[in-house]
Protein backbone atom coordinates (compact mmCIF):
# COMPACT_ATOMS: atom_id res chain seq x y z
CA UNK A 1 0.00 0.00 0.00
CA UNK A 2 1.24 3.64 -0.19
CA UNK A 3 2.05 5.23 2.61
CA UNK A 4 -0.48 7.92 3.73
CA UNK A 5 0.46 11.45 4.95
CA UNK A 6 -0.46 12.08 8.46
CA UNK A 7 1.63 15.59 9.07
CA UNK A 8 2.59 17.92 6.02
CA UNK A 9 5.49 20.03 6.26
CA UNK A 10 2.95 22.98 7.21
CA UNK A 11 0.78 21.09 9.49
CA UNK A 12 4.19 19.90 11.15
CA UNK A 13 5.54 23.46 12.04
CA UNK A 14 1.81 24.62 12.91
CA UNK A 15 1.75 21.63 15.76
CA UNK A 16 5.54 22.28 17.08
CA UNK A 17 4.13 26.15 17.31
CA UNK A 18 0.72 24.51 19.05
CA UNK A 19 2.75 22.36 21.26
CA UNK A 20 5.07 25.20 22.67
CA UNK A 21 2.47 27.30 23.72
CA UNK A 22 0.57 24.59 25.36
CA UNK A 23 3.93 24.36 27.30
CA UNK A 24 4.09 28.14 27.77
CA UNK A 25 0.81 27.94 29.72
CA UNK A 26 2.11 25.54 32.47
CA UNK A 27 5.76 26.63 32.23
CA UNK A 28 5.89 30.52 32.20
CA UNK A 29 9.20 31.28 31.31
CA UNK A 30 10.96 28.08 31.93
CA UNK A 31 13.16 29.26 34.80
CA UNK A 32 12.22 25.86 36.48
CA UNK A 33 11.88 23.90 33.69
CA UNK A 34 14.48 21.67 31.43
CA UNK A 35 13.83 19.99 27.81
CA UNK A 36 15.05 16.25 27.62
CA UNK A 37 14.99 14.77 24.05
CA UNK A 38 15.21 11.01 23.83
CA UNK A 39 17.68 9.37 21.58
CA UNK A 40 17.72 8.79 18.63
CA UNK A 41 14.91 11.00 17.45
CA UNK A 42 13.29 12.95 20.16
CA UNK A 43 16.17 14.85 20.04
CA UNK A 44 15.22 16.47 16.60
CA UNK A 45 11.82 17.22 18.40
CA UNK A 46 13.51 18.91 21.39
CA UNK A 47 15.71 20.43 19.87
CA UNK A 48 13.32 21.88 17.71
CA UNK A 49 10.75 22.67 20.21
CA UNK A 50 13.73 24.71 22.07
CA UNK A 51 14.03 26.83 19.18
CA UNK A 52 10.74 27.60 19.09
CA UNK A 53 10.05 28.23 22.54
CA UNK A 54 12.94 30.67 22.73
CA UNK A 55 11.60 32.42 19.40
CA UNK A 56 8.08 32.96 21.19
CA UNK A 57 9.57 33.90 25.09
CA UNK A 58 12.65 36.20 23.19
CA UNK A 59 14.92 34.44 25.40
CA UNK A 60 17.71 32.36 25.15
CA UNK A 61 19.20 29.41 26.91
CA UNK A 62 16.60 26.93 27.63
CA UNK A 63 18.06 23.70 28.73
CA UNK A 64 17.67 21.28 26.48
CA UNK A 65 19.66 17.83 26.83
CA UNK A 66 19.69 14.55 25.36
CA UNK A 67 18.99 11.17 26.88
CA UNK A 68 19.92 7.67 25.45
CA UNK A 69 17.76 4.94 27.50
CA UNK A 70 19.56 1.91 25.27
CA UNK A 71 21.13 0.58 28.28
CA UNK A 72 18.01 0.66 30.44
CA UNK A 73 16.07 -0.72 28.01
CA UNK A 74 14.26 -4.30 28.33
CA UNK A 75 14.44 -6.00 25.16
CA UNK A 76 18.79 -6.36 25.75
CA UNK A 77 19.80 -9.23 24.28
CA UNK A 78 16.30 -9.64 21.66
CA UNK A 79 17.73 -6.81 19.49
CA UNK A 80 20.91 -6.05 18.47
CA UNK A 81 21.16 -2.10 20.59
CA UNK A 82 23.69 0.35 20.21
CA UNK A 83 24.11 3.30 22.07
CA UNK A 84 23.85 7.14 21.44
CA UNK A 85 25.19 10.05 22.95
CA UNK A 86 23.98 10.88 26.01
CA UNK A 87 24.46 15.03 26.87
CA UNK A 88 23.10 16.61 29.70
CA UNK A 89 25.24 19.58 30.93
CA UNK A 90 22.52 21.08 33.40
CA UNK A 91 20.53 20.32 36.38
CA UNK A 92 17.71 18.14 37.07
CA UNK A 93 17.14 17.82 40.52
CA UNK A 94 13.60 19.76 41.34
CA UNK A 95 13.28 20.67 37.96
CA UNK A 96 10.50 20.17 35.67
CA UNK A 97 11.30 17.71 33.32
CA UNK A 98 9.98 18.02 30.03
CA UNK A 99 10.34 14.50 28.46
CA UNK A 100 10.67 14.84 24.39
CA UNK A 101 10.30 12.14 21.72
CA UNK A 102 8.83 12.04 18.08
CA UNK A 103 6.47 8.54 18.65
CA UNK A 104 4.94 6.96 21.50
CA UNK A 105 3.88 3.40 20.58
CA UNK A 106 3.97 0.83 23.90
CA UNK A 107 5.79 2.94 26.37
CA UNK A 108 8.16 0.89 26.89
CA UNK A 109 10.82 3.63 25.48
CA UNK A 110 9.81 6.21 28.13
CA UNK A 111 9.81 3.36 30.47
CA UNK A 112 13.45 3.34 30.19
CA UNK A 113 13.67 6.89 29.60
CA UNK A 114 12.20 7.76 33.41
CA UNK A 115 14.65 5.01 34.94
CA UNK A 116 17.92 6.19 32.93
CA UNK A 117 16.83 9.92 34.32
CA UNK A 118 17.66 8.87 37.71
CA UNK A 119 21.58 8.56 37.27
CA UNK A 120 20.86 12.36 36.91
CA UNK A 121 18.71 13.43 39.84
CA UNK A 122 15.38 13.54 41.52
CA UNK A 123 13.26 16.08 39.38
CA UNK A 124 10.58 17.69 40.81
CA UNK A 125 8.09 16.62 38.45
CA UNK A 126 7.78 14.53 34.69
CA UNK A 127 5.75 15.38 31.84
CA UNK A 128 5.83 13.91 28.75
CA UNK A 129 5.33 15.61 24.49
CA UNK A 130 5.22 13.38 21.79
CA UNK A 131 4.58 14.34 17.94
CA UNK A 132 2.50 11.20 17.72
CA UNK A 133 0.53 9.28 19.95
CA UNK A 134 -0.10 5.55 18.18
CA UNK A 135 -3.45 5.06 20.14
CA UNK A 136 -4.74 1.74 21.99
CA UNK A 137 -1.05 0.34 21.42
CA UNK A 138 0.51 0.80 25.10
CA UNK A 139 1.99 -1.83 26.55
CA UNK A 140 2.58 -0.16 29.59
CA UNK A 141 0.88 2.44 32.06
CA UNK A 142 2.09 5.30 30.35
CA UNK A 143 0.53 8.62 28.36
CA UNK A 144 1.66 11.69 26.96
CA UNK A 145 0.50 15.16 28.31
CA UNK A 146 1.34 16.97 25.38
CA UNK A 147 0.06 15.35 21.91
CA UNK A 148 1.23 16.37 18.50
CA UNK A 149 -1.24 14.38 16.55
CA UNK A 150 -3.16 11.48 17.68
CA UNK A 151 -2.97 8.25 15.44
CA UNK A 152 -5.13 4.72 15.61
CA UNK A 153 -2.87 1.87 14.16
CA UNK A 154 -2.68 -1.90 14.33
CA UNK A 155 0.47 -3.31 14.95
CA UNK A 156 1.80 -4.04 11.33
CA UNK A 157 1.30 -0.18 10.70
CA UNK A 158 4.18 1.78 11.19
CA UNK A 159 4.66 5.52 11.45
CA UNK A 160 7.82 7.32 9.87
CA UNK A 161 8.60 10.53 11.11
CA UNK A 162 10.98 12.30 8.82
CA UNK A 163 13.39 15.34 9.63
CA UNK A 164 14.83 18.47 8.08
CA UNK A 165 17.47 18.28 10.10
CA UNK A 166 17.83 14.31 8.62
CA UNK A 167 18.09 15.43 5.31
CA UNK A 168 14.81 15.97 3.41
CA UNK A 169 11.15 17.80 4.53
CA UNK A 170 9.36 17.30 7.68
CA UNK A 171 6.80 14.31 7.15
CA UNK A 172 4.91 12.08 9.27
CA UNK A 173 4.02 8.74 7.30
CA UNK A 174 1.37 6.29 7.92
CA UNK A 175 3.02 2.97 6.11
CA UNK A 176 1.58 -0.01 6.07
CA UNK A 177 3.39 -3.12 5.86
CA UNK A 178 2.13 -6.11 3.96
CA UNK B 1 27.74 0.94 11.07
CA UNK B 2 27.52 -2.53 12.32
CA UNK B 3 25.34 -2.79 15.49
CA UNK B 4 26.57 -6.59 16.37
CA UNK B 5 30.51 -7.67 16.81
CA UNK B 6 31.35 -10.56 14.02
CA UNK B 7 32.55 -12.87 17.40
CA UNK B 8 30.98 -14.67 20.00
CA UNK B 9 34.20 -14.54 22.52
CA UNK B 10 37.01 -11.75 23.12
CA UNK B 11 39.74 -14.50 22.12
CA UNK B 12 42.10 -12.14 20.18
CA UNK B 13 42.38 -8.53 18.45
CA UNK B 14 43.26 -11.16 15.59
CA UNK B 15 39.90 -12.46 15.22
CA UNK B 16 38.26 -8.92 14.95
CA UNK B 17 37.44 -7.03 11.86
CA UNK B 18 38.08 -3.23 11.81
CA UNK B 19 34.63 -2.72 12.28
CA UNK B 20 34.22 -4.38 15.23
CA UNK B 21 37.25 -2.40 16.39
CA UNK B 22 34.82 0.73 15.73
CA UNK B 23 31.78 -0.30 17.76
CA UNK B 24 33.56 -1.18 20.42
CA UNK B 25 35.07 2.40 20.69
CA UNK B 26 32.08 4.17 19.99
CA UNK B 27 30.07 2.55 22.22
CA UNK B 28 33.28 2.80 24.72
CA UNK B 29 32.49 6.67 24.13
CA UNK B 30 28.78 6.15 25.92
CA UNK B 31 29.63 4.12 28.59
CA UNK B 32 32.73 6.81 29.54
CA UNK B 33 30.11 9.57 29.70
CA UNK B 34 28.01 6.82 32.08
CA UNK B 35 30.49 6.86 34.42
CA UNK B 36 31.12 10.07 34.56
CA UNK B 37 27.51 10.50 36.30
CA UNK B 38 26.67 10.87 40.36
CA UNK B 39 25.50 7.43 39.76
CA UNK B 40 28.06 5.57 37.49
CA UNK B 41 25.80 2.41 37.00
CA UNK B 42 23.23 0.84 34.57
CA UNK B 43 21.49 -1.80 34.66
CA UNK B 44 21.87 -3.50 31.53
CA UNK B 45 23.46 -6.79 32.74
CA UNK B 46 21.52 -7.25 35.74
CA UNK B 47 20.86 -10.80 34.84
CA UNK B 48 24.27 -11.97 34.27
CA UNK B 49 26.65 -13.71 36.24
CA UNK B 50 30.43 -12.92 35.41
CA UNK B 51 33.23 -15.19 36.54
CA UNK B 52 36.55 -13.90 36.75
CA UNK B 53 39.59 -16.27 36.11
CA UNK B 54 42.89 -15.18 36.90
CA UNK B 55 45.19 -18.41 36.58
CA UNK B 56 48.33 -15.40 36.87
CA UNK B 57 48.78 -12.24 39.15
CA UNK B 58 46.94 -8.87 37.87
CA UNK B 59 46.24 -5.78 39.48
CA UNK B 60 45.08 -3.17 37.12
CA UNK B 61 43.31 -5.65 34.81
CA UNK B 62 41.53 -7.37 36.96
CA UNK B 63 39.67 -4.42 39.29
CA UNK B 64 39.48 -2.53 35.47
CA UNK B 65 37.56 -5.57 34.44
CA UNK B 66 35.62 -6.15 38.33
CA UNK B 67 34.39 -2.87 37.75
CA UNK B 68 33.32 -2.32 34.29
CA UNK B 69 31.15 -5.47 35.54
CA UNK B 70 29.97 -3.70 38.65
CA UNK B 71 28.85 -1.08 36.59
CA UNK B 72 26.77 -3.17 34.01
CA UNK B 73 25.34 -4.79 37.30
CA UNK B 74 26.56 -7.90 36.98
CA UNK B 75 26.91 -10.80 39.21
CA UNK B 76 30.56 -11.00 39.71
CA UNK B 77 32.63 -14.36 40.97
CA UNK B 78 36.23 -14.04 41.68
CA UNK B 79 39.21 -16.78 41.26
CA UNK B 80 42.17 -17.01 41.46
CA UNK B 81 44.65 -19.68 40.71
CA UNK B 82 46.88 -19.31 44.22
CA UNK B 83 43.79 -20.07 46.24
CA UNK B 84 42.02 -22.90 44.12
CA UNK B 85 41.87 -26.62 42.99
CA UNK B 86 44.37 -26.08 40.33
CA UNK B 87 46.89 -26.85 42.84
CA UNK B 88 45.32 -30.34 43.24
CA UNK B 89 45.43 -31.33 39.63
CA UNK B 90 42.08 -30.28 38.01
CA UNK B 91 42.41 -29.44 33.99
CA UNK B 92 41.00 -26.65 32.95
CA UNK B 93 38.53 -27.54 31.50
CA UNK B 94 37.34 -29.09 34.47
CA UNK B 95 37.92 -26.05 36.29
CA UNK B 96 35.80 -23.82 34.00
CA UNK B 97 33.00 -26.24 33.70
CA UNK B 98 32.46 -26.90 37.43
CA UNK B 99 32.36 -22.75 37.34
CA UNK B 100 29.89 -22.99 34.73
CA UNK B 101 27.66 -25.85 36.36
CA UNK B 102 26.79 -23.02 38.89
CA UNK B 103 25.46 -20.68 36.07
CA UNK B 104 27.88 -18.58 35.38
CA UNK B 105 27.34 -16.97 31.69
CA UNK B 106 30.95 -15.24 30.80
CA UNK B 107 34.30 -16.44 31.56
CA UNK B 108 36.76 -13.03 31.86
CA UNK B 109 40.52 -15.45 32.13
CA UNK B 110 43.93 -14.08 32.15
CA UNK B 111 45.76 -17.33 31.97
CA UNK B 112 50.30 -17.82 31.76
CA UNK B 113 49.70 -20.46 28.17
CA UNK B 114 49.37 -18.55 24.97
CA UNK B 115 46.31 -19.85 23.60
CA UNK B 116 44.42 -21.16 27.16
CA UNK B 117 41.16 -19.02 25.54
CA UNK B 118 41.31 -20.13 22.42
CA UNK B 119 41.27 -23.51 23.99
CA UNK B 120 38.60 -23.21 26.16
CA UNK B 121 36.23 -21.35 23.94
CA UNK B 122 36.65 -24.63 21.69
CA UNK B 123 35.59 -27.01 24.55
CA UNK B 124 32.68 -25.13 26.86
CA UNK B 125 29.96 -23.63 26.21
CA UNK B 126 30.14 -20.07 27.19
CA UNK B 127 31.27 -16.76 26.33
CA UNK B 128 35.12 -15.71 27.00
CA UNK B 129 36.52 -13.03 27.26
CA UNK B 130 40.71 -13.47 26.92
CA UNK B 131 42.40 -11.15 29.74
CA UNK B 132 45.83 -11.99 28.94
CA UNK B 133 46.92 -15.24 27.55
CA UNK B 134 51.09 -15.85 28.30
CA UNK B 135 52.95 -13.22 25.62
CA UNK B 136 50.04 -14.11 23.08
CA UNK B 137 47.36 -11.37 23.61
CA UNK B 138 45.57 -8.95 25.61
CA UNK B 139 42.85 -7.72 23.58
CA UNK B 140 41.21 -5.12 25.74
CA UNK B 141 44.83 -3.76 26.19
CA UNK B 142 45.26 -2.83 22.90
CA UNK B 143 41.37 -1.39 22.80
CA UNK B 144 42.06 0.94 25.43
CA UNK B 145 45.14 2.11 23.90
CA UNK B 146 43.68 2.44 20.86
CA UNK B 147 40.63 4.04 22.49
CA UNK B 148 43.21 6.50 23.88
CA UNK B 149 45.09 7.59 20.87
CA UNK B 150 41.71 7.99 19.23
CA UNK B 151 40.83 10.15 22.22
CA UNK B 152 44.25 12.03 22.15
CA UNK B 153 44.65 11.85 18.46
CA UNK B 154 41.82 12.72 16.87
CA UNK B 155 41.66 9.27 15.53
CA UNK B 156 43.90 6.28 15.23
CA UNK B 157 44.19 6.11 11.09
CA UNK B 158 47.62 7.62 9.61
CA UNK B 159 49.14 7.77 13.06
CA UNK B 160 52.90 6.89 13.70
CA UNK B 161 52.93 4.35 16.82
CA UNK B 162 56.13 3.09 18.54
CA UNK B 163 56.04 0.38 20.74
CA UNK B 164 59.57 0.01 22.67
CA UNK B 165 60.87 -2.04 24.90
CA UNK B 166 60.53 -6.03 25.65
CA UNK B 167 58.34 -6.86 22.21
CA UNK B 168 59.71 -10.32 22.84
CA UNK B 169 57.66 -11.39 26.04
CA UNK B 170 54.46 -8.60 25.47
CA UNK B 171 51.08 -10.00 24.95
CA UNK B 172 50.58 -6.21 24.97
CA UNK B 173 52.89 -5.64 21.66
CA UNK B 174 51.09 -8.04 19.59
CA UNK B 175 47.48 -7.04 20.48
CA UNK B 176 48.60 -3.71 20.02
CA UNK B 177 50.27 -4.09 16.28
CA UNK B 178 46.92 -6.00 15.11
CA UNK B 179 44.70 -3.22 16.57
CA UNK B 180 46.42 -0.15 15.65
CA UNK B 181 47.15 -1.63 11.99
CA UNK B 182 43.38 -2.58 11.92
CA UNK B 183 42.39 1.03 12.41
CA UNK B 184 44.73 2.24 9.97
CA UNK B 185 47.97 3.53 11.73
CA UNK B 186 51.64 2.96 11.43
CA UNK B 187 53.69 0.59 13.76
CA UNK B 188 57.02 0.04 14.59
CA UNK B 189 58.75 -1.61 17.56
CA UNK B 190 61.80 -0.98 18.85
CA UNK B 191 64.32 -2.51 21.60
CA UNK B 192 67.43 -3.88 21.94
CA UNK B 193 67.67 -6.96 19.27
CA UNK B 194 67.69 -9.25 21.85
CA UNK B 195 64.30 -8.36 23.27
CA UNK B 196 62.60 -7.68 19.67
CA UNK B 197 61.57 -11.38 18.01
CA UNK B 198 63.26 -12.16 14.45
CA UNK B 199 60.65 -12.27 11.99
CA UNK B 200 58.74 -9.51 13.40
CA UNK B 201 58.66 -7.67 10.26
CA UNK B 202 56.44 -9.96 8.95
CA UNK B 203 53.46 -8.58 10.36
CA UNK B 204 54.08 -5.62 8.74
CA UNK B 205 56.27 -3.08 11.63
CA UNK B 206 58.79 -1.12 11.07
CA UNK B 207 61.37 -2.87 13.20
CA UNK B 208 64.16 0.02 15.07
CA UNK B 209 67.15 -0.73 17.68
CA UNK B 210 67.87 2.82 18.03
CA UNK B 211 65.64 4.53 20.56
CA UNK B 212 66.31 8.03 19.41
CA UNK B 213 65.26 7.37 15.79
CA UNK B 214 62.22 5.45 16.81
CA UNK B 215 61.12 8.69 18.80
CA UNK B 216 61.92 10.90 15.91
CA UNK B 217 60.06 8.88 13.88
CA UNK B 218 56.73 8.78 16.13
CA UNK B 219 53.63 10.63 17.20
CA UNK B 220 52.91 8.12 20.13
CA UNK B 221 55.44 6.22 21.86
CA UNK B 222 53.75 3.09 23.76
CA UNK B 223 56.49 2.21 26.41
CA UNK B 224 56.53 -1.32 27.86
CA UNK B 225 58.45 -2.42 30.96
CA UNK B 226 60.89 -5.66 31.02
CA UNK B 227 59.39 -8.34 32.32
CA UNK B 228 61.86 -9.85 33.96
CA UNK B 229 59.59 -13.10 35.32
CA UNK B 230 59.25 -14.30 32.26
CA UNK B 231 63.25 -14.10 31.21
CA UNK B 232 64.97 -17.45 31.32
CA UNK B 233 68.26 -15.90 30.14
CA UNK B 234 69.89 -12.82 30.61
CA UNK B 235 68.96 -10.80 27.30
CA UNK B 236 70.60 -8.08 28.36
CA UNK B 237 74.18 -7.26 30.65
CA UNK B 238 71.78 -5.14 33.17
CA UNK B 239 69.06 -3.06 33.92
CA UNK B 240 71.80 0.07 34.28
CA UNK B 241 72.80 -0.70 30.92
CA UNK B 242 69.09 -1.11 29.60
CA UNK B 243 67.89 2.24 30.72
CA UNK B 244 71.17 4.00 29.10
CA UNK B 245 69.97 2.72 25.92
CA UNK B 246 66.52 2.33 26.05
CA UNK B 247 64.78 4.72 28.86
CA UNK B 248 63.48 7.87 27.94
CA UNK B 249 63.82 10.80 30.15
CA UNK B 250 62.47 14.11 29.79
CA UNK B 251 65.58 15.62 28.48
CA UNK B 252 65.57 13.31 25.05
CA UNK B 253 61.64 14.18 24.96
CA UNK B 254 62.02 18.04 24.54
CA UNK B 255 65.26 17.95 22.29
CA UNK B 256 62.86 16.38 19.81
CA UNK B 257 61.37 20.03 18.80
CA UNK B 258 57.88 18.19 19.04
CA UNK B 259 55.54 16.78 21.66
CA UNK B 260 54.97 12.81 21.02
CA UNK B 261 52.60 11.52 23.39
CA UNK B 262 53.62 8.68 25.94
CA UNK B 263 51.89 5.25 26.76
CA UNK B 264 52.61 2.83 29.26
CA UNK B 265 50.38 -0.35 30.12
CA UNK B 266 51.63 -0.19 33.49
CA UNK B 267 53.74 -1.80 35.73
CA UNK B 268 55.42 1.47 35.78
CA UNK B 269 58.71 0.94 36.41
CA UNK B 270 59.88 4.04 37.12
CA UNK B 271 63.29 5.08 36.32
CA UNK B 272 64.00 1.84 33.96
CA UNK B 273 62.23 2.67 30.60
CA UNK B 274 60.75 6.08 31.57
CA UNK B 275 61.90 8.47 34.07
CA UNK B 276 59.66 10.06 37.04
CA UNK B 277 59.38 13.58 35.14
CA UNK B 278 57.99 11.96 31.72
CA UNK B 279 55.31 9.37 33.28
CA UNK B 280 53.81 12.17 35.71
CA UNK B 281 54.38 14.42 32.80
CA UNK B 282 51.41 15.88 30.31
CA UNK B 283 52.79 14.79 27.77
CA UNK B 284 52.15 11.31 29.34
CA UNK B 285 48.49 9.65 29.63
CA UNK B 286 49.37 6.85 31.45
CA UNK B 287 46.51 7.29 33.78
CA UNK B 288 43.79 8.19 31.08
CA UNK B 289 44.29 4.79 29.83
CA UNK B 290 43.77 3.27 33.15
CA UNK B 291 40.22 5.52 33.07
CA UNK B 292 39.63 4.37 29.32
CA UNK B 293 39.97 0.92 30.38
CA UNK B 294 36.89 0.79 32.26
CA UNK B 295 34.69 2.34 29.51
CA UNK B 296 36.20 0.09 26.81
CA UNK B 297 35.81 -3.56 28.88
CA UNK B 298 31.98 -1.74 29.81
CA UNK B 299 31.82 -1.83 26.00
CA UNK B 300 33.27 -5.31 25.34
CA UNK B 301 30.84 -7.00 27.77
CA UNK B 302 28.00 -5.19 26.73
CA UNK B 303 28.33 -5.94 23.48
CA UNK B 304 29.72 -9.94 23.99
CA UNK B 305 26.48 -10.21 26.33
CA UNK B 306 23.83 -8.25 24.37
CA UNK B 307 24.71 -10.07 21.02
CA UNK B 308 21.62 -12.02 20.02
CA UNK B 309 23.10 -15.76 19.00
CA UNK B 310 21.22 -17.13 16.53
Amino acid sequence: MTPRLILSPQLFDITINRLCHQLIEVHDDFSESVIIGLQPRGVFLARRIQKTLEKILNKNGIPCGELDVTFYRDDFRRKDLVPNRTHIDFVIENKNVILVDDVLFTGRTIRAGLDAMQAFGRPKDVELVVLIDRRFSRNLPIQAKYIGRTVDTIASEKVKVEWKEAGGEDHVWLITQE
Amino acid sequence: MNKRLSVKHLLGIKQLTAEDIDLILTTADQFKEVLNRTIKKVPSLRDITIANLFFENSTRTRVSFELAERRLSADIVNFSASSSSVKKGETLIDTVNNILAMKVDMVVMRHPNPGACVFLSRHVDSKIINAGDGAHEHPTQALLDAYSIRERLGSVKGKRVAIIGDILHSRVALSNIYCLQKLGAEVMVCGPQTLVPRYIGSLGVKVEYNLRKALEWCEVANMLRIQLERQDIRYFPSLREYTMQYGVNKQMLDSLGREITIMHPGPINRGVEITSDVADSDQAIILGQVENGVAVRMAVLYLLAGRTDE
